[in-house]
């Protein structure tokens, strides 16, 4: 008999294309997700190179990061923005390659409507020009993102040349509190291990807290792998996965069906699969989470006050909250619930899904955003948008003084016009904290959905379990 | 990719240590959709003046090392972001060999993928060479990549390491493609093995 062998393991042997001496790995690559961003020089490599592109059936496209929130139509303000979406329009056209355009009530961010559509499966390796392709961990797929060169290698090659990864296993076991989400969950991991613990591992995520999570709340963690230094996360694939994934357009119909389940049943880790590092948090102990610093491993429960250099062991860490502290113009031993915040931002492939809306739409119901308080809620797809206007979601936003946008990826990296102006306090759902991500000079912290919900009808931060 | 071709070519020094692909290529270039002609936005900051005439100041502007196709550069060259933009502007402006005691893992990298050979020496052949060029400016060193040998008109001479897979490829021409493309039988086996196993895969899509 084999010896266990832990999903990941299953999903690298399984795509194994060529091993020689001397050489990288060849690994398989079956699903390529694409924007308007990464992928144009991808394009042109392969026009200059004159080859072909292996498997138009494999790719799948939207517009999402240069995409305007406000105004939708053609051409867009920005002219270089303009010339990223047309570009992607006539590459997609010449290839004959599925793009979710701005006409399409299927464009959104393309880590929202890729799960929407049921295009990645269980046990698939995925890739995309976009760092936080880990989202697609949830399903059980092994999901990283890649540089452009690597971008034209599988549409060239349909596999890339590829280093085994370790293996790092996140137990999360027990009952999360009522207030603390996937989100906090994401953070706490982040804050536990630091932005490189999981440098050269992919994380798969276990444990009884991680099991009861949506899968809109599996897709939130597992995004934020990367945060942790991971390409990517994993969760074993159960009955949530496949009633999430069953009469979606992309998934298999019928008799495919069936051969497809008894694959996916056989894709978690086996009893007794060795992992080369473990990590244990208990769910009871995760309080609802806030950035203080310029990287998300610096974070701390909400009613922690500010740390200061000398709360850090290590020099290197010390000096980084030093100038961490200066960037947010902080002081240590500052409660956040004493800190104002001009802006917050509802909105990213972390947190733009229905159950996002759902739980931050709970919170700011019946509360008034303050004169100096500017709040945007940016569903992360067309159909996001129309699901949470249907419950009468957006209704309850615009009454408490939101601006309702249009699906994109918006303020996450602010390359599509929605941006923090220097010195601007952020309560959001992103996933990256780090100077000038928002704007320049701008000040960012992240948060779940219901936190910056309550942060934006208070005009601080807030301690959800309090209200 | 062009074959690597040895050579005999002016050297052009930078004698700076740390040389980040942020200064390589300034991030206002990024949003670019081609890779083409980003050899004028090298060095941008460093190159340009306010009006964008030619920074007399700046090393690569002295006339001695107008068409340099070598570069000699400090420790740590390439640092900082991964962005692909800094080797597609150094080959593009007409360097295709780079001689320094070190290079950011990244970057060295990259230049395989664009058809640049990055010379690793020790710091006192580096020091040899730099007092060579500046002693007698435009000088041309020849390249022999078969031979992994380096040449001044000076008498220095040595043999320089380098990984035997990367020195083929170069040779050949081949970028990561065309090594993978080489496996192209094994993909098209892999490929009609899964529509066997896994047919869903071929179906849905």
């Amino acid at each position: 008999m084999s010896s266990p062998k832990t999903m990941y393991e299953k999903i690298w042997d399984s795509h194994l294309v060529h091993e020689a001496e001397g050489q990288t790995p060849l690994i398989y690559v079956d699903r390529h997700l694409m924007h308007e961003v990464t992928s144009p020089q991808a394009f042109e490599g392969l026009k200059l190179a004159e080859r072909k592109l292996r498997n138009p059936h494999a790719i799948l496209a939207t517009l999402d990061h240069c995409v305007p929130t406000a105004n939708r139509s053609l051409p867009v303000a920005d002219p270089i923005a303009n010339t990223q979406i047309v570009t992607m329009m006539d590459n997609c056209k010449e290839h004959g390659l599925t793009l979710y355009d701005m006409d399409s009530e299927h464009n959104g961010i393309i880590h929202v409507v890729v799960p929407e559509h049921g295009f990645v499966h269980p046990g698939m390796v995925t890739v995309c020009g976009d760092s936080h392709t880990a989202t697609h961990g949830a399903f059980g797929a092994l999901a990283f993102g890649i540089g452009t060169s690597d971008v034209e290698h599988v549409l060239a090659t349909s596999t890339l040349p590829r280093q085994k990864s370790k293996t790092l296993l996140v137990e999360v076991d027990g009952e999360l509190n009522k207030h603390s989400t996937a989100k906090d969950i994401a953070l706490a991991v982040i804050g536990k291990i630091g932005t490189a613990g999981g440098n050269g591992h992919v994380i798969e995520f276990a444990g009884s807290a991680i099991t009861s999570l949506t899968m809109e709340g599996r897709m939130t963690l597992c995004n934020m792998a990367i945060e942790a230094g991971a390409p990517a996360g994993l969760i074993a694939p159960d009955e949530k996965t496949y009633a999430f994934l069953e009469g979606k357009e992309y998934a298999p119909k019928g008799d495919d069906w069936d051969k497809a389940m008894s694959y996916w049943k056989s894709l978690p880790s086996d009893d007794g699969a060795k992992y080369d590092t473990i990590v244990k948090l208990k769910a009871e102990d995760i309080e609802p989470q806030v950035t203080w610093g310029t990287s998300p491993e610096q974070v701390i429960g909400v009613n922690t006050p500010i740390p200061g250099p000398s709360d850090f062991d290590s020099e290197g860490k010390s000096k980084a909250c030093e100038s961490a502290l200066e960037y947010m113009g902080l002081e240590p031993g500052t409660k956040l619930s004493d800190l104002k915040i001009d802006f917050v931002f509802l909105g990213s492939c972390t947190n733009s899904r229905l159950e996002d809306f759902r739980s931050a739409a709970a919170i700011a119901k019946g509360t008034k955003v303050p004169e100096h308080v500017r709040a945007i809620a940016v569903p992360g797809s067309v159909l996001i948008k129309k699901q949470a206007e249907e419950e009468g979601l957006d209704k309850i936003f615009t009454e408490a003084g939101w601006e309702w946008r249009e699906p994109g990826c918006s303020m996450c990296l602010a390359m599509n016009g929605d941006e923090l102006k220097a010195g601007q306090r952020c309560a959001s759902t992103s996933n990256r904290n780090f100077e000038g991500r928002q704007g320049k000079g701008g000040r960012t912290h992240l948060v779940s959905p219901a936190m910056a919900a309550a942060a934006a009808g208070a005009g601080t931060f807030v301690d959800i379990r309090q209200l | 990719m062009e074959p690597y071709k040895n050579h005999t070519s002016v050297v052009a020094l930078m004698n700076r240590a740390n040389v980040d692909t942020d200064q390589i290529v300034p991030k206002q270039f990024l949003k670019r959709v081609s890779r083409q002609g980003f050899g004028e936005t090298m060095f941008f900051d460093w190159r340009y003046l306010e009006d964008e005439s030619d920074n007399p100041e700046f090393e690569l502007n002295r006339p001695e090392f107008k068409g340099a196709g070598i570069l000699l550069v400090g420790d740590n060259f390439g640092c900082g972001s991964s962005r692909e933009h800094a080797p597609w502007a150094i080959e593009d402006y007409g360097f295709n060999t780079i001689i320094s005691t070190s290079y950011a893992d990244i970057f060295y990298a990259n230049c395989f993928k664009n058809g640049i050979l990055p010379i690793t020496v020790t710091q006192e052949q580096w020091d040899v060479l730099r007092a060579e060029v500046e002693r007698f400016p435009g000088v041309q060193f020849s390249v022999d990549l078969e031979q992994q040998m380096l040449e001044t008109p000076g008498g220095t001479e040595f043999k320089f390491d380098l990984d035997q897979v990367r020195k083929r490829n170069l040779l050949e021409g081949l970028d990561d493609i065309a090594v993978s493309l080489q496996a192209e039988s094994h993909i098209t086996d892999f490929e009609e093995r899964q529509k066997k196993e896994l047919p869903w895969l071929w179906h849905s899509a």
